[in-house]
């Protein structure tokens, strides 16, 4: 069953491989098709992993490429933003609020007069951590559980499932309003923090489908008659090919937790200064927007481009790992 | 088969759609002339709508719509003037004697009487009723006995108030107060008709009041309708058919649909369309000075702010805030520049006067040297906390904390800390929780420059949030109140303005004006000194 | 089947009292609202005690939670703090907000499908890309941003459309917002679309169709669509609640008093009983539909039998 949309800004890609029932039904199509079992087979016939069989494809795929060189670069200017930008985000005038573009400032000045070329480049990295941060908790927390669940099946599976279902329940944004609201510190964290908080049972549901389908393949079941450890059989032979459609999903998750965090911040909850931050950033310029729409413009730009990377290198991976695509 | 349930599924959805929409429609294009009725951006009052409960200005609105007090204030000079009170005696400004003008009625046509006062504000004091502005009836003798600091209420009615005849009733206060009949016209003093009592929830979903307005329609939440009453017997009659009071999400919403010519009256212009307001409404547009006052309070229960040269740091920060500046870019001239404790709507003669000076003008360098004698920012960073929900303080906030880090040459110096609701932030302020300073907002009750005082400096006052306290401000507080010479108790108040002043009790920001605009279809509208417009006197062309 | 819906019925059970009594929480931690109530003035503490007291805010709060869900089941979802009664609040918020989402849907499915199609047609044609890149556009920026935006330019500058929304909410006015609130859910019911389509073009019983000699029409509406919008359905829905809870954004832009606000308004003032009674009603939506939905599949799939 596909997910859910999280809110407005914030929606999860639906993956088609949401849930057992969906999946059941895939892997019947593509049995058709591979007979060698869900995992692809190489064009000259010699069997290669999934992974390898996919990184072939990814190398060619100019989405993936140019997506993948953005992310680069973000990342780069995260780490070392004074790399390409010389000023202080935190040095303000306010003589020249608003003003436009000129020598040196090439995207101008906003409300309060901080250059907005300088904020535009150190808010990559509160929204690149903010992502990165959020989706691997999430990731992580979302496979354990989702994992257990589908791997031990019966009453544990039932009481995880009824878990992911309670926090399933709540809207996003509105969860978001509750618990910042009374958030007093200013780092990332309470952020990230609530992020993974609302946001594990999307890819628990996930992983409990596709642990649920690798748990059926005929290699784990040859392992079991084996006499191999629970723990062996997860780790070794059911997580490396239950982890693709968590990675896809991550990999887009990761872009709309970047969104979520400017609107967050619209309504009031985001970020605090003196965080620097592209959601900070939009949802002060939004209220200028008939007057300086150039303070909107290079945050929402940058925002836009950054969540398109990511979902762009999810849409490319999820191709790349899905065969019934080739 | 399955395309019979999707039919199904479609008829099923329209018809969903068709009642839904059967409830909505109507439309309220109002007319014209002296019947025509005039729209008006409004906000969802947080308390029921009781005289003495409503202590918010949406609220405020509808009571000054349908309430005629003992007393009224002048709508452009904001000065007390009798209006259902004929004449309010006293000898010793602690027994006061008030005669009643005859011929008022409520508009369900009982007659407004001593009685209706008497209940009103016993029904306003007393503790069982919850009535937030209960507090407005301190003055009066017997009051701590009916709304005690904790525990149950000892008595019914307040002893200092006594009914002579229909129109006659005496109050006795429990201590010398000789501006007290000037703090009569705010709406907590109303009277209430038997209905009030008689049947309370119908009241409230439709309340009755003796002001030149009825309650037509109330849709909680969404929009009330106001009518003009014909058989208003006071002068200031509505010379406009109606006030539809409409519910807005966001003040900018408000403003878009004016602009639009969906809305005739906002009367709270948001701080993001000042730059482009005389463009949109060129003349329509007004800003005048109301009795509003931002300051930033100071923790003084914070050991690091309560320091022996604290006095020099608070002055230091005064100095390094660039008022002129952000008063022109930021508000756009919405505000002006503080130059004391008060608000020029008082007029020089209520006692608005540059005591600030040299402290509130600003000044990098002595700011600089100020706060390095003062020991410097506590802590090293000072962080300004504010509610983000509402009213756009995120601007200004960031605002000073950039002028002071520019004025100390350090960026790190200031910072703004939004919290998330006005509810939480009350409660941090209230329970004394701040570590900084805060922002503060003063809305006068009514034009006294004790108003701007005593209730926010003098020691544990309600709103003296801060914990600021000086026995030498205290005590010429008390004697100016005593003071019946209405000269001499302002100078008084002004030379208490002085001891706040070198202390540095709170620091002066500026003060807000009232700005409002309006539409092509309506004219003569303007804004109190409580910049809450004049409704009665818009005219519908 | 019938088996199947009993266990999911009583599966629900304590999902609900599960995610009331989380929210029950949260709402909680926000703390004492009564300071906000006093505005910019301590309350005193007398009436400050008396109003906690009423509101049941001095009471432990797993006895506020059990006398709470007590009274909702009596049908009293208590009063919001300007003394109206919650269920009157959510008699008027509801209908405005079933009317947006019901816009909302409508967008996704005309919008959203047909564009689907065209594009798991066109796999690959330029039409394909340039949509593909539309719908990523739509999804990275967010939503507050296009609303403005939109507001702006429709409302304001070019004067289309009324840029708030009257208290009563008629469809007409809820056409714009609607799409706003739509427009991420709408990307993905195209992206959804189109890989369905693309998928199910190549399958047997398309060949077959196709083979039969049908004409290239009668074999896309009657035979790859009907099966290609098992997802789709599927996907929206689960919106249907996602929709009606989130659109806290929207409603707040355009002025809608539909659930969102009054949600914002209540997180706002800290009122629990505002709160967790829409939330309340939000879980028992996202309960049922995803029940429905997944009852729905399989009566739109054969291939699936719920025991």
């Amino acid at each position: 069953m596909p997910e859910p949309n999280y809110d407005e800004g914030a929606a999860i890609a639906p993956t088609g491989a949401g849930g057992a029932v969906d999946l059941a039904m895939s892997e019947g199509e593509s049995l058709e098709k591979t007979p060698g079992g869900p995992l692809g087979t190489g064009p000259a016939g010699k069997p290669r992993s999934l992974w390898s069989d996919a990184w072939h494809d990814l190398r060619r795929n100019p989405v993936f490429i140019v997506s993948a060189l953005v992310i680069l670069f973000l990342v780069l200017i995260s780490i070392w933003p004074s790399l390409i930008a010389s000023g202080d985000p935190l040095d303000c005038d306010l003589a020249k609020a608003q003003e436009g573009s000129q020598p040196g400032h090439p995207f101008g000045f906003n409300g309060q007069g901080c250059d907005v070329y300088t904020r535009t480049v150190y808010g990559a990295r509160t929204s690149v951590a903010v992502g990165v941060l959020a989706t691997l908790g999430v990731a992580v927390l979302g496979s354990v559980l989702g994992g257990l669940a589908g791997f031990f099946g019966g009453g544990w599976d039932g009481f995880l499932s009824r878990i992911t279902d309670v926090f399933f329940a709540i809207p996003v944004v509105l969860g978001g309003l509750v618990l910042l609201s009374v958030v007093t510190s200013n780092t990332v964290w309470p952020v990230i923090g609530f992020m993974v908080l609302l946001g594990w049972p999307q890819l628990s549901r996930i992983a409990r489908g596709s642990v649920i389908t690798a748990k059926q393949n005929d290699y784990v079941q040859a392992a079991r008659a084996l006499g191999a450890s629970n723990s062996r059989m997860l780790l070794r032979h059911i997580a490396p090919n239950a982890l693709a459609p968590v990675i896809v999903v991550a990999t887009i998750a990761l872009g709309t937790y970047i969104s979520l965090e400017a609107t967050l911040s619209f309504l009031g909850v985001g970020l605090k200064p003196p965080t620097v931050s592209w959601g900070i950033d939009i949802s002060s310029a939004s209220q200028y927007i008939r007057n300086a729409p150039h303070m909107l413009l290079w945050p929402a730009g940058a925002l836009a481009v950054t969540v398109l990377a990511f979902i762009m290198l999810g849409d490319a991976v999820r191709d790349a790992l899905d065969p019934k695509l080739r | 088969m399955r395309g019979a349930t999707h039919a199904k599924w479609a008829a099923l959805a329209l018809a969903v759609a068709l009642t839904a929409t059967a409830c909505g429609g109507g439309d309220d294009s109002g007319g014209s002339g002296a019947d025509g009725i005039v729209s008006s951006s409004w906000g969802d009052p947080q308390n029921p709508l009781e005289p003495a409960n409503t202590n918010e200005v949406q609220g405020g609105k509808v009571l000054a719509m349908i309430f005629r007090g003992l007393k009224q204030y002048d709508p452009k000079t904001g000065e007390a003037k009798d209006m259902l009170a004929e004449r309010i005696e006293t000898t010793d400004s602690t027994n006061f004697r008030i005669t009643l003008k005859s011929g008022w009625t409520f508009s369900n046509g009982e007659k407004v009487t001593a009685k209706s006062f008497v209940d009103a504000w016993n029904y306003g004091a007393h503790l069982k009723n919850n009535q937030k502005n209960a507090f407005f009836f301190g003055q009066i003798e017997g009051y701590d006995q009916v709304h005690p600091e904790e525990g149950q209420a000892k008595a019914e009615t307040m002893s200092g108030l006594k009914v002579v005849d229909d129109r006659t009733f005496t109050v006795k206060l429990s201590q010398k107060f000789s501006l007290w009949p000037e703090t009569l016209g705010y709406a907590a003093f109303a009277p209430l008709p038997k209905a009030f009592f008689d049947d309370h929830d119908a009241w409230l979903s439709k309340p009755v009041g003796n002001g030149p307005y009825t309650v037509d329609s109330y849709a909680k939440g969404s929009q009330m309708a106001l009518k003009r009453w014909d058989g208003y017997p006071g002068e200031d009659k509505a010379q406009n058919g109606g006030v539809t009071l409409k519910v807005y999400t966001d003040n900018n919403t408000a403003y878009t649909d004016l602009t639009a010519g969906n809305l005739d009256l906002v009367d709270d212009v948001p701080a993001s369309q000042l730059k482009n307001v005389e463009a949109d409404l060129g003349d329509r547009y007004i800003n005048v000075p109301a009795g509003i006052i931002q300051t930033l309070s100071i923790p003084f229960y914070d050991k690091a702010w309560d320091t022996p040269d604290g006095d020099k740091l608070r002055k230091g920060i005064s100095r390094a805030i660039n008022r002129e500046q952000i008063t022109e870019t930021i508000f756009q001239k919405t505000r002006t520049p503080a130059v004391d404790w008060t608000s020029p709507v008082l007029g020089e003669e209520g006692g608005f006067k540059n005591i600030c000076g040299d402290f509130c003008s600003y000044d990098a360098a002595e700011a600089k040297k100020l706060v390095a004698e003062g020991g410097g920012i506590p802590g090293g960073t000072m962080r300004i906390s504010y509610n983000a929900d509402t009213g756009s303080h995120k601007e200004w906030v960031d605002a000073v904390c950039n002028s002071i880090n520019n004025a100390l040459g350090n960026n790190r110096a200031c910072v703004g800390n939004p919290v998330g609701t006005f509810a939480d932030y009350r409660n941090q302020v209230t329970t004394q929780k701040m570590t900084g300073p805060f922002r503060a907002g003063w809305q006068m009750d009514y034009p006294l420059i004790q108003n701007f005082l005593q209730p926010l400096y003098y020691t544990n006052a309600s709103s003296n949030d801060g914990k600021w306290s000086n026995p030498e401000f205290d005590k010429l507080v008390d004697q100016a109140n005593a003071e019946p010479d209405t000269q001499k108790a302002v100078e008084i108040f002004q030379r208490a303005e002085e001891v706040l002043r070198d202390d540095m009790g709170a620091i002066p920001l500026w003060y807000q004006n009232g700005s409002a605009g309006y539409s092509e279809r309506v004219s003569n509208v303007a804004l109190n000194p409580f910049s809450v417009p004049v409704y009665n006197e818009i005219k519908v062309n | 089947m019938g088996r199947y819906v009993i266990r999911r019925l009583l599966q629900m059970i304590p999902v609900f009292f599960g995610a009331t009594l989380l929210i029950f929480l949260m709402v909680n931690v926000m703390g004492d609202p009564i300071a906000g109530l006093c505005g910019d003035r301590a309350c005193d503490p007398a009436t400050a005690a008396r109003l906690r007291a009423e509101f049941g805010l001095d009471k432990p709060v797993w006895q506020q939670y059990a006398t709470y869900m007590g009274n909702v089941f009596t049908g009293d979802f208590g009063t919001a703090f300007n003394g109206q009664p919650v269920t009157e609040l959510m008699g008027n918020a509801f209908p405005v907000t079933i009317r947006l989402t019901l816009v909302a849907i409508v967008f996704e499915i005309v919008i959203g499908i047909s564009l689907g199609v065209v594009t798991g047609l066109r796999r690959g044609r330029p039409i394909d890309t340039s949509v593909l890149l539309l719908t990523l556009v739509v999804i990275s920026v967010p939503t507050f941003v296009t609303g403005l935006l939109l507001q702006l330019l429709l409302g304001v500058q070019w004067g289309w459309i009324k840029p708030a929304v009257s208290p009563e909410a008629p469809i007409g006015e809820l056409i714009v917002p609607g799409l706003v609130l739509a427009s991420v859910s709408l990307a993905y019911v195209t992206r959804l679309t189109r890989t369905s389509i693309a998928e199910n073009k190549r399958a047997d019983y398309v060949r077959t169709a196709v083979a039969k000699g049908l004409p290239r029409r009668r074999v896309i509406t009657r035979h790859l669509l009907r099966n290609s919008l098992i997802p789709v359905v599927t996907f929206i829905g689960t919106d249907i609640g996602a929709l009606m809870g989130g659109a806290i954004v929207t409603e707040r832009i355009f002025n809608i008093h539909g659930v969102g606000y009054q949600l914002y308004q209540g997180i706002i003032r800290q009122n629990t009983q505002t709160v967790v009674g829409f939330v309340t009603v939000l879980v028992l939506v996202f309960l049922v539909a995803n029940l429905l939905v997944d009852l729905l599949y399989a009566v739109l799939d054969p291939r699936i039998r719920y025991a």
